[in-house]
């Protein structure tokens, strides 16, 4: 509990500095709201003199006018007021939000891959999204509800007490009654909302099952039955959010009934006074008027608190997400790789991901100029955790890799990942036109350049066939094409970039034989005097690399060429062989 | 969000009690400033302490009459709402299991599942809230200008000019409001997408370098979606001082008048203080109403979004029952009829012109490049999809002729991404026959080579995690051809779902499916050409048409593109290994 107390704090202070910023904002805000409060509770005394004016046969029209004139003064500047609070209190809130929402995705782009490898998308989507919403809506409302009603509530005091202290005390004593009672619900209907959230999200479960791979539900005509397994969920959920809901919402009529006594508790005092002449009847009217509106922001608050709450779990989550390490920084005096040459040199690596398995030890590779590099092992054997070193979207643990003589580590990122060529077996496509996906590595290309390399890379026919061509748009990850048109238009990408060194992890694996073998052609002329790096599972595609490593347990058992390798009898004959054994 | 209301149709008594029971409740409200002003003109006036004690103690008594009729109708309104809540749901999944592949491949199940849950609830609020308050704020409000006629009618018409004026601010605002609100909806849309589009694609970002160039378009977007906020933001801002502005000139015009009044003799004090009353009564009122147009607004954007999916409605209509004179099995258990295939929203067709005839009880191989259109033609067996031209027929019937029922028992399809359910293996396999016995499942568990899949996870018994993640792709691939088995299907399809599979496993199970006892009709889709060379008829298709037909012999001397594809994959590779 206390450590709840303190981590929230801290959440509390890191909010603080994001408002940090506006302080000026909040500064007036804080002014306006007095501003607001204070007139509001005025007007009510106003009316109440006014009133006292109204007496049968002696009506003091000029003081009713000059009260009314007043009043109207009064009411103009607090409604102007109000309105000037609320823009600010908007302002501020979509601007800390909006602040917050860019911090978060700055830091995606700067978050080493080891933190995105191990957390699910939708989860840091769903902090970046959701939790920073929820966050946006609990701080407006504590902007404009709670500042306002603890205001509210200081201020009918106030004037309270500097009209009659007697009443004022019965007010005071009383209301503690509502939030006893508030809090009391409160804490009877905890449990029937979590059983509602845990059916609830047994019900999504469900739901993103069926959905999910409704053409299989279809093909089998498993709709009865999934509607039947829905429908009992569905019941449950009815049954447990009734009785969470109904619970609930007898907090209001409750705390309304307490507030209800306050009132006649006020007109019974009041009413006494003034008949032994201690009160007029304005300011019992004047009294009445606050009565109500006192009571009210207490209803109020004990909601906000909970919303504030929440947004501070949310916030606490985002915070989490921007306070996980970024990748290490670049150094100042980062070289920017340029007219690269293409020889690699590997000098005792060792990494691992997790400090307990050690994956790659004491590895060594030297790559000249221009040679093509086959890797091939059985999976897990390193060749993905390599290629993320060559990219260096990790960093080796003790060794150093080299490009063209320059340690990895002295070089910007940029400058190293762009000189490489990448075409990955996981095709990753942006929403977006065909165009705009295939000019990503290079957006100044001419048509001319695009519709060369799309030919070249054998993915024009198929585009010229889509509604739009080349300025089709495809959704969010490829949309509708298939696995093996998203593979040639990666393929595309990297052939329109010419990049001087290639990296290609089963960058054929969905592409049929024949395609293949003509996108090889093509391959082969892009290979052609730039270092290149293939992981294939086809024994085939690899056979004319100038070099094969044999991959096993994170480190090279065997390497040469086809031939050479062949003859040795060893892993990768073995390999080869096998693919025959029918 | 109209359309939606059928579903309060069981709730209709709760529907008229909960909003009664507020209305009951607002009435003691109404009668609290009468009460006030006879505890001024009558107790105060005659110095009548009694009186007064009496008269607060009815106050007291209206809150806990008042106390009773609201927990009543939270009830009533709770159970409408919940209950409202639960039959759309059922509705939605319903209707969404009705839509045709057509419109499946058109549908984001992220989006769905966002309006079978987060928009429902929403829906469940609004209702539930709506029945509670949104009625009983316009009674208060009427019903403090009926009051307020019965102590004065000149005064009262102070009360219909300042109603009409705030029906005009409310109803305006909410009218700009929507449209803006839905604005933000989609811009936070966009953002979400960028958001996840970066995560999921960080390794092509990072390596073309173009980090900052997506920070660049995201803060685009940000910014669009902070703007269109503060704009809807200073609308609703404008709620609260315009309505507070309004109800204070009716006051100050009250309190004119009732001077006036009071003065003629026709309105005593207490009266005055009771118009007033009434007044700050509505300004509390549509402080509540204020602050509930948000989630109204939020209400009716949730509910449109929720209506958006009941207006996609399935584009094949299936017959109830087969026509007894089609029934008319001969040997063709299958035949294409110069069938062509557009998808919705495609450019060019997919499958152009395809004509073939199969026999019962032939294995069939389908082959070809990536996008040749292999899946399109087994997909419309099944009526997956409908052919834009010619027809496609089962036993001499078009398929468009048969019942939904019927082409599920006769077709057992696997498809190419092999997918499995949470529950047990038992539970997953009488997917393909409710009432299945254990034999027939082992037996269909034989011949899928699945044996030591099921007894890895402990038998039929065993569990499958939600998306079968407890398996590996060739373990799933095997089950679910095992599903398909269960059914024991006449028309038995295999869309390219041996892919995981080595090669002998691969073979042991073509041999297990040729000698099964009840000797199904096999198609068989593959880009391996071992696969499906001893096939009785290979069809050969490229570029969405049909490029050769017949046994693996005869299309070597025939077919190019086959020769093609069988050289691509065993020549140069048989000659590298002589």
């Amino acid at each position: 509990m206390l450590k709840k107390e303190k981590s929230q704090k801290e959440t509390i202070q890191k909010v603080l500095h994001y408002i940090k910023k506006y302080a000026w904002y909040m500064v007036l805000s804080i002014l306006l709201a007095v501003v607001t409060v204070a007139l509001s509770l005025y007007v009510p005394i106003l009316v109440g003199r006014a009133i006292d004016g109204i007496v049968y046969g002696a009506v003091a029209f000029d003081t009713i006018r000059n009260y009314i004139i007043t009043i109207i003064i009064i009411v103009g500047i607090t409604a102007l007021a109000q309105w000037i609070m609320n823009t600010i209190n908007n302002k501020v809130t979509y601007q800390v939000v909006r602040d917050i929402r860019e911090e978060a995705f700055i830091k995606i782009e700067e978050l080493p891959l080891s933190y995105m490898d191990a957390h699910s998308y939708g989860e840091i989507v769903s902090r970046v999204i959701a939790d920073v919403d929820t966050f946006a809506d609990g701080l407006l409302m504590g902007f404009t509800q709670l500042f306002t009603g603890i205001v509210t509530i200081l201020g009918t005091l106030i004037f309270m007490f500097s009209m009659s202290g007697k009443i004022t005390l019965v007010v005071v004593l009383v209301t503690p009654l509502s939030l006893f009672v508030a809090k009391f619900i409160a804490q009877r209907t905890y449990s029937m909302f979590k059983l509602q959230s845990e059916t609830r999200a047994e019900q999504t479960g469900f739901i993103d099952e069926m959905i999910g791979n409704e053409k299989v539900v279809k093909a089998y005509g498993h709709e009865k039955e999934a509607l039947q397994k829905f429908d009992e969920i569905n019941e449950r959920l009815q049954k447990c959010s009734l009785r969470a809901i109904f619970f609930s919402s007898i907090t209001n009529p409750a705390t309304r009934f307490v507030n209800n006594i306050v009132y006649a508790l006020v007109a019974l005092t009041g009413a006494f006074m003034a008949i032994s002449g201690g009160m007029t009847v304005g300011l019992l009217s004047s009294f009445l008027s606050y009565a109500n509106q006192y009571t009210k922001p207490f209803n109020e608050i004990s909601g906000v608190i909970t919303e504030l709450q929440n947004a501070l779990a949310c916030a606490a989550r985002i915070f989490e997400l921007m306070e996980t390490p970024s990748q290490i920084a670049e150094s100042e005096d980062a070289i920017e790789l340029q007219n690269v040459h293409g020889t690699i040199d590997c000098n005792d690596v060792s990494f691992s991901y997790v400090p307990e398995k050690e994956l790659i030890k004491n590895f060594n590779l030297h790559v000249k100029q221009g040679q093509n590099v086959a890797i091939v092992g059985p999976t897990g054997c390193g060749k993905t955790t390599l290629i993320n070193l060559l990219m260096r979207f990790y960093d080796v643990n003790s060794g150093s890799i080299q490009v063209d003589g320059n340690d990895l580590r002295q070089l910007t990122r940029k400058s190293l990942r762009t000189n490489y060529g990448m075409v990955l077996q996981e095709t990753w496509l942006k929403n977006g036109t065909i165009r705009e996906n295939i000019l990503m590595g290079k957006p100044d290309a001419t048509e001319e350049e695009m519709v060369a390399a799309a030919k070249a890379a054998h993915s024009h026919s198929f585009i010229r066939r889509l509604p739009n061509g080349y300025d089709t748009v495809i959704g969010e990850d490829g949309g509708m094409l298939s696995q093996g048109q998203k593979q040639l238009l990666c393929i595309t990408r990297v052939m329109l970039c010419l990049p001087p060194m290639l990296i290609l992890d089963e960058a054929t694996s969905s592409i049929d034989t024949r395609t293949e073998i003509k996108i090889q052609s093509a391959f082969t002329k892009l290979m052609d005097g730039r270092t290149s790096f293939i992981v294939a599972h086809r024994l085939s595609t690899i056979q004319n690399a100038d070099l094969i490593l044999v991959m096993k347990d994170g480190s090279i058992i065997e390497q040469g060429t086809h031939e050479e390798l062949l003859e040795k009898q060893g892993f990768y004959a073995n390999l080869y062989q096998s693919q025959f054994a029918v | 969000m109209k359309r939606l209301l059928v579903y309060l149709n069981g709730y209709k008594k709760e529907c008229v009690l909960a909003p009664l029971f507020k209305m009951l409740e607002a009435s003691f409200e109404l009668i609290v400033p009468l009460v006030i002003a006879a505890i001024i003109d009558t107790g105060i006036a005659n110095g009548d302490k009694s009186y007064i004690l009496k008269m607060c103690a009815v106050l007291v008594g209206l809150g806990a009459i008042g106390l009773t009729v609201s927990i009543t109708a939270q009830f009533f309104s709770a159970k409408a709402a919940v209950g409202f809540a639960t039959k759309l749901r059922h509705a939605l999944f319903e209707h969404l299991l009705g839509l045709s592949f057509t419109e499946i491949d058109t549908l984001g199940t992220s989006t769905m599942i966002t309006r079978m849950t987060s928009d429902v609830n929403q829906a469940q609020n609004g209702v539930n809230m709506f029945l509670r308050l949104f009625l009983r704020s316009p009674f208060v409000v009427f019903g403090a200008m009926i009051m307020a006629f019965t102590i004065d009618a000149r005064s009262s018409l102070i009360f219909l000019v300042a109603i009409v004026l705030l029906s005009i601010v409310v109803f305006g605002i909410m009218a700009l409001n929507i449209p803006m609100l839905k604005k933000v909806q989609q811009m936070l849309d966009k953002v979400l997408g960028k958001t996840r589009e970066n995560l999921t694609g960080v390794r092509v970002i990072r390596a073309f370098g173009k980090e900052q160039t997506e920070i660049d378009q995201f803060m685009e977007c940000n910014e669009t979606l902070t703007s269109a906020q503060k704009k809807a933001g200073k609308i609703s801002a404008l709620l609260n001082p315009l309505t507070y502005v309004i109800i204070n000139l009716a006051i100050v015009r009250l309190i004119w008048v009732g001077a006036l009044q009071v003065d003629a003799g026709i309105l005593t004090q207490g009266e005055v203080v009771a118009l007033y009353s009434y007044m700050s009564q509505i300004l509390v009122e549509l402080i509540k109403l204020a602050n509930m147009i948000v989630t109204i607004n939020k209400t009716i954007a949730c509910g449109n979004r929720i209506s958006e999916v009941f207006d996609i409605t399935s584009s094949m209509d299936f017959q109830a029952s087969l026509p007894k004179k089609y029934v008319d099995p001969r040997e063709d258990i299958v035949t294409f009829k110069n069938v062509s295939l557009t998808y919705k929203n495609a450019g060019d067709e997919t499958l152009e012109d395809i004509s073939f005839s199969v026999r019962r009880g032939q294995t069939i191989g389908i082959i070809g490049g990536t996008g040749s259109g292999k899946s399109s033609v087994v997909n419309l067996i099944p009526r997956f999809y409908d052919a834009t031209k010619g027809e496609v027929l089962l036993h001499g019937v078009n398929v468009k002729d048969y019942p939904a029922e019927d082409l599920n028992r006769m077709v057992g399809i696997v498809m190419q991404k092999a997918v499995m359910f949470q529950g047990t293996v038992e539970e997953n396999l009488r997917w393909g026959k409710q009432n299945a016995t254990e034999e027939e499942m082992m037996d269909a568990i034989r011949t899928a080579q699945a044996e030591e899949v099921v007894a890895a996870k402990g038998g039929l018994s065993g569990e499958i995690a939600q998306a079968g993640k407890n398996l590996s792709g060739g373990q799933r691939q095997r089950m679910t051809i095992a599903r398909a088995l269960v059914k024991r299907p006449e028309i038995l399809i295999l869309d390219d779902s041996s892919s995981a599979l080595d090669y002998a496993t691969d073979a042991k199970l073509r041999s297990a499916i040729r000698s099964l006892d009840y000797h199904p009709t096999v198609f068989m889709v593959s880009q391996r050409a071992s696969s499906i060379q001893y096939a009785d008829k290979i069809i050969v298709m490229d570029d969405g048409k049909m490029v050769g037909v017949g046994t693996h012999d005869e299309l070597l001397k025939s077919c190019e593109v086959y020769r093609e594809i069988y050289d691509s994959q065993f020549k140069k590779e048989v000659a590298a290994h002589a």
